[in-house]
Parts: structure tokens; sequence; C-alpha cells
């Protein structure tokens, strides 16, 4: 019984995430063929012994070699870190204060603020991102908005920027850094800013003393948990952002379904794993640390 | 200091010519219809050891968080060494507070909480460790400066709530049930440990507590609070002694109340209590009127008990053994009384192996003297 418990998760992990990533490593490891699927070689295992080793013969690191000579791969890699980072310190930026405005509210508005911040994801994810094309446009919401007040006299070019990308990047993530954020600064013992007033701090003083340093577990996890997607993220630089927008959620999408060229692609995505495995260790260590002070 | 009696008695609220440190006047605190606070006045006075009791929700916290500017009164004034605090942020007094929760900051070790108020006043860091260390050393645990708050026990981090509240030198320090989170026998320890730093400090501890025998111990003087007032401001000796009013005398200690009327006041006063029964005599409490309803109260351990009647005390009644409960140090045993009423009387078990001598549904007499006990107006 005990075993099964265990085992559980293990098989989980097994089958949903060891073997897809085995058949796209292998994907990654194989040449691009005019085929079904379109790359070569397949395993034949009716050819016994021989076909294995045929198959494994055929495998090269052709694909990574090739990443590193188009320079369009690693400046895609860096641009898309570069764009992670900013908007995850956008999110930030928007966030917290919302997180802290909503732990500071009446005990009987927060489940009702809660629900605020989760119903977005009640309307599909593409639909929202579609609807920022529609405030965004030279024509669009925002535009005549501006111009209506006269802010502006000139319609702005947002939509088809990276400016477009990172505030749908913001808005979409956003939820995902105020939770973590708003869950540490909830169950913060009110008592300690009193101390901190009592001790002589003035609220200001207690809040860059005693608040944002016990925030700083879910700042920290907030900003994972939008960095981690937001690195690979496809659909919002690619309905938002221009063509001069370079994210490698984007590169590999065109890779797969523009050039079919799967081995190419899975070596991408090998590749952005990796990077993505150096976040994702840092925040389990994170996530352990605030587990050790817990105790 | 005040003192001026000739024994050295600490009574300064005796001397009208000390000057009260806190004085707190015909302060009102209201939370929408709810008054907190009724019209309390009460001068507190330097290197007092000050009690709030009461049971929860009559007012105490509510009081202590004024004095520490925590909240502030709907009306009335509190002034603190001679200053009008109204307008005065908990930060600029010179006051401090230990929580309830002790409020020790969860990231910053033992040392970094106790110097965190030093470092507010902008110490140079040379004063700030060498308070630090004297405030460790007062409190015993220099060798855990360096820990964090969840990596010591419960009565450390009182301690170090007790350090730290303490490192600025206030003139007043408030205390919001300091020892609620300790287990009996650390809170009896402690509660003494309190008293000393009190006493080496000379700093004025105003104390919150529910709990009267701690009240009881640490306190120079006791406020017993109800319905946000205070009924009676005295020292232990006095409320326990001379309580005036039945909440007091039932709220402190036990007591047996017989309910009467006041038959005649002279010396004591003398309640009717039954039908064909000579009255108890007792020490009348104030406003007393002869035929007034009024009440007899008596702590257990001033009855005595014999199995013969005591010919030479007017208090004695009869009654039967209903219960005896063995407490080690004494013995409580539950007399009932013909008419209905049930006596508790404690016998302190003085020697080892004791012989009891009464036992259950044995007849007994139960006695005690003129001044045992008090007639108190209901």
């Amino acid at each position: 019984m005990k075993r099964l418990l265990i085992g559980v998760p293990f098989v989980w992990l097994f089958v949903l995430f060891l073997v897809p990533f085995g058949i796209v490593l292998k994907i990654s490891l194989s040449d691009i063929d005019l085929a079904i699927p379109p790359y070569t070689p397949t395993l034949e295992v009716s050819d016994g012994w021989a076909g294995v080793a045929a198959f494994f013969s055929a495998l090269d690191l052709e694909n990574y070699i090739f990443l590193t000579s188009d320079d369009l791969y690693w400046k895609a890699y860096l641009s898309s870190l570069q764009i992670a980072s900013i908007s995850t310190f956008l999110t930030l930026l928007v966030g917290f204060p919302i997180a802290y405005a909503m732990a500071r509210a009446a005990e009987e508005w927060r489940p009702a603020l809660l629900m605020l911040v989760i119903l977005p994801f009640w309307t599909s994810f593409l639909i929202r991102v579609y609807a920022w094309i529609g405030i965004l446009s030279t024509e669009g919401f925002l535009n005549q908005f501006l111009l209506w007040t006269g802010v502006i006299s000139e319609p702005l070019t947002i939509l088809n920027t990276n400016t477009a990308v990172y505030i749908g990047i913001v808005y979409t993530y956003l939820p995902f850094m105020i939770l973590p954020i708003y869950a540490t600064l909830e169950k913060m013992d009110a008592s300690l800013l009193e101390a901190a007033e009592d001790l002589g701090c003035s609220r200001m003083q207690a809040f860059w003393l005693i608040t944002l340093p016990l925030a700083r577990p879910g700042v920290v996890a907030g900003c994972f948990l939008v960095f981690i997607p937001t690195l690979g993220e496809f659909v919002i630089p690619s309905l938002l952002g221009g063509s001069d927008t370079l994210m490698i959620g984007k590169v590999l999408w065109e890779e797969f379904f523009n050039n079919r060229d799967w081995p190419v692609a899975s070596a991408v995505a090998i590749i952005l794993l990796l990077i993505l495995i150096i976040p994702i260790i840092l925040f389990q260590r994170n996530q352990q640390i605030n587990k050790e002070a817990q105790q | 200091m005040a003192a001026s009696g000739k024994d050295d008695v600490f009574t300064p609220w005796t001397d009208a010519g000390a000057t009260p440190l806190i004085r707190i006047d015909q302060v009102t605190k209201r939370f929408g219809d709810f008054t907190a606070i009724d019209n309390v006045s009460l001068d507190i006075y330097p290197q007092e050891f000050f009690a709030l009791l009461g049971p929860s929700g009559c007012g105490k916290t509510t009081l202590m968080r004024m004095l520490g500017g925590f909240e502030t009164p709907s009306s009335g004034v509190i002034s603190i060494d001679g200053q009008d605090m109204s307008s005065v942020p908990p930060n600029k007094r010179a006051v401090n507070m230990m929580f309830q929760s002790y409020a020790l900051f969860p990231h910053l070790s033992v040392w970094d909480n106790i110097a965190f108020g030093l470092r507010r006043d902008g110490l140079d860091k040379d004063r700030v460790a060498a308070r630090v260390e004297e405030m460790l050393k007062l409190v015993q645990l220099s060798q855990f400066a360096k820990r964090k708050p969840h990596q010591i026990s419960g009565g450390q981090r009182q301690r170090v709530a007790l350090a730290r509240s303490l490192a600025k030198a206030p003139k007043l320090l408030l205390l919001d049930e300091p020892l609620g989170a300790l287990d009996k026998k650390l809170r009896q320890e402690t509660q003494f440990e309190l008293m000393d730093i009190q006493e080496k400090t000379g700093t004025t501890f105003v104390i919150v507590t529910h709990d009267q025998e701690e009240a009881m111990t640490v306190a120079s003087r006791v406020a017993v609070m109800n319905n946000g007032q205070l009924i009676q401001v005295e020292t232990p000796e006095v409320i326990y002694e001379q309580p005036n009013s039945i909440y007091v005398a039932d709220f402190i200690g036990d007591v047996n109340l017989i309910e009467g009327t006041v038959s005649a006041l002279g010396e004591g006063a003398e309640l009717a209590w039954a039908e064909g029964r000579t009255p108890l005599i007792g020490q009348p409490g104030a406003a007393l009127t002869k035929g007034q309803g009024a009440t007899f109260a008596i702590r257990p351990e001033k009855i005595a008990i014999s199995a013969d009647e005591p010919q030479d005390r007017r208090n004695r009644v009869q009654g039967k053994i209903l219960d005896i409960g063995y407490l080690g140090n004494l013995s409580t045993y539950h007399v009932e009384l013909p008419e209905g009423p049930v006596v508790k009387c404690e016998i302190g078990n003085r020697s080892r192996i004791e012989r009891r001598d009464f036992t259950w549904e044995d007849e007994v007499w139960l006695s005690w003297s003129d001044t045992a006990g008090l007639v108190l107006a209901r």
C-alpha cells in the first residue's frame, strides 16, 4: 500500500514527463526526412538487434551544431531571457501593490478580491489575448480613448511591438505573481508591524524592515512562476508582438509547423528545457528553505 | 523611592505628594456601538508593577493599547510623565510593549531583534552592541544570540521579547499576557524573574492578565476590571481580603457566598440567612444599610472544621460532608448545610500521613471568627 502511494507520483512523472522527454530527445538527435513522421531513423524492432544498432548509430548531434551556426537561435534565447526578465519585473511592480492592498483589506472583502484575481481564468486565455488586439490596435479602444481625451493627436503604435508583448505578459501572468505574495502577506502577524512601530519605526520603515523581508518568499515564488512560463511563451508574442519580437517559443513553433523540421525544433526545445531547469532548481531550493524556516 | 513609611514599604499611591507617571483621566473608548472603556480614571506611579486584571473582553487590553498609542481614546486624556499623549504616535513614546504573541521578527536573529529598537534610535554600533549584550545577560540568553526565533523554545522567546522591549530603557513597559503561552511551572518561575527584572531596571510595568494568581504574585497594585470599568484598584492583599464587591470576591480566588438580609449593623454586620438560625457575623462592606439584601462572603481557608460544636465562636453552622477533594497540600471539604447551600472549606495537610478525621456523610461543624467573613451589598 505504502509503495503504491509512493509509486503513483513516480509513474505519473515517468509517463507524463520522462517518456515524452525521451521521445523529444530522440527526435532532436535524428535527421529531417520527407516522410511520416518527418524524421529518420525510426526504430525497426522487426530487424532485431541489427535494427536497434542501426537506429542508434544513425543518431547524432548535428542539429545542436546547426543551432550554434545560425545566430538566430542564440539571439532568440537571449531575447526571450530579456523579455522574460523585464516582464517578470514589471509584473512584480504591478502585482505587489495589488497583493499588499488585498492583504490589508477588511477580512470580509478578501474572498471577493481573491475571486476577482482568479476570475479571468474562467475565460479562454486565447480569447483574452485576442481581446488585447482590439484594445491596443491603431483603431483600438486605447487609442480612441486617448485621442478623445486629447492626450495624443496621432494614434500610438502599440500593437505588434514589444510593448504590446509586455502588456500581454503582465496581464496574463499577474495572478501568478499576486497569489503567492498575497499568501505570505496575509498570514503575516499584524502585531509584528505594531512591534516595529513600538520600537521606533515609522510606518514606512516598518514596511521596508519587516513587511518586505517577510514577503520575500512570496515575491521569489511569484517571480519564478511568471519567469518560467514566460521564457517559453509563444501565444502572446505571436499575437501581440511584431516581426522583430524574437522569442524562442515562436521560433520553436515556426520550426515545427512552418519548416516542418522536427529534429531542429526538438533540439531547440531540449535546450530551452535545460535553460529552464536552472531557475526551476533555484525555485525548489527557495521553497525548501522556506519550509525549513517555518519549522 | 517614594517610600515614606517607617518600614520602607513601596506605596506611592497613599502619598498625596507623589506625582503619577501615568494619568488616565476620564477616558472612554468606543468601537462603534460597543463601549470598551467606560469613563476610567486611574493614576499609576513610577516603579509600580501594575496589573490590569479581568475576564476576556473586559477592556484591559484596550486600556493597555491606548497607553502604547495603538488606540486613541474616544474621550478623556491620557498623560505620561505630565505630557498629553493624544497626538503622540507609538514610535514617539517612551513606552515599549511586550506583545502577547511576542511579535519577534522571524527573519532576524535574537541579537538583531533586541538591537532593532536601538538601531532605530541611531545609536552607534558599539553602544548598540554593549546594550544588546547587557540585555542578553539580563535574560540569560547570551549563548542564543545568533539563533532565529523559531530555533529557540517558547520560554526563551518570551525572554527575548522582554529583552527587546526593555532594551530602549522605556519609562513604561506594557506586558500583554506575557506568560500566557508558557506552561504552569515555567510560568511560576518566570513570574519571579519578571519581578526581579522589574526591580533591577526600576522600570514601571503595566501587565495585562486574566490570571488572577499571576496578577497577585507580581503586582504592587491590581486593578480588577469588568465591562470596561475599574471595579477595584488596590494591593493584592486588600483585593483578596477586602474585596469591595461580590464581583471582585468571586473573581479573585475561591469564596463561599451566602445570601441574606442585614439584620444588625454595629462593629460587625449581622446577616440573617435562614429562618431560625443565628445570623452570621462579618465585617461590613461599604454602603450597607439595615434590612438590605446582602451576601456573606467567606474564603474556604478561613473556615475551621470540627466534630463537636465549637462554643467559643459565634459563626458556626452544622452540615454534612458531601465531597472531599485531596489536592496534596490541602484538602477541600464540601459541606452541605440543611438549608441547601454547600460551603467549601480548605484544611491544610500539614503532616505527611495524617489520619483523616472526617469522611463522607459525616455530620460536622464549620466555624469561623467574627472578622473572617465580609458582608457585601448586593
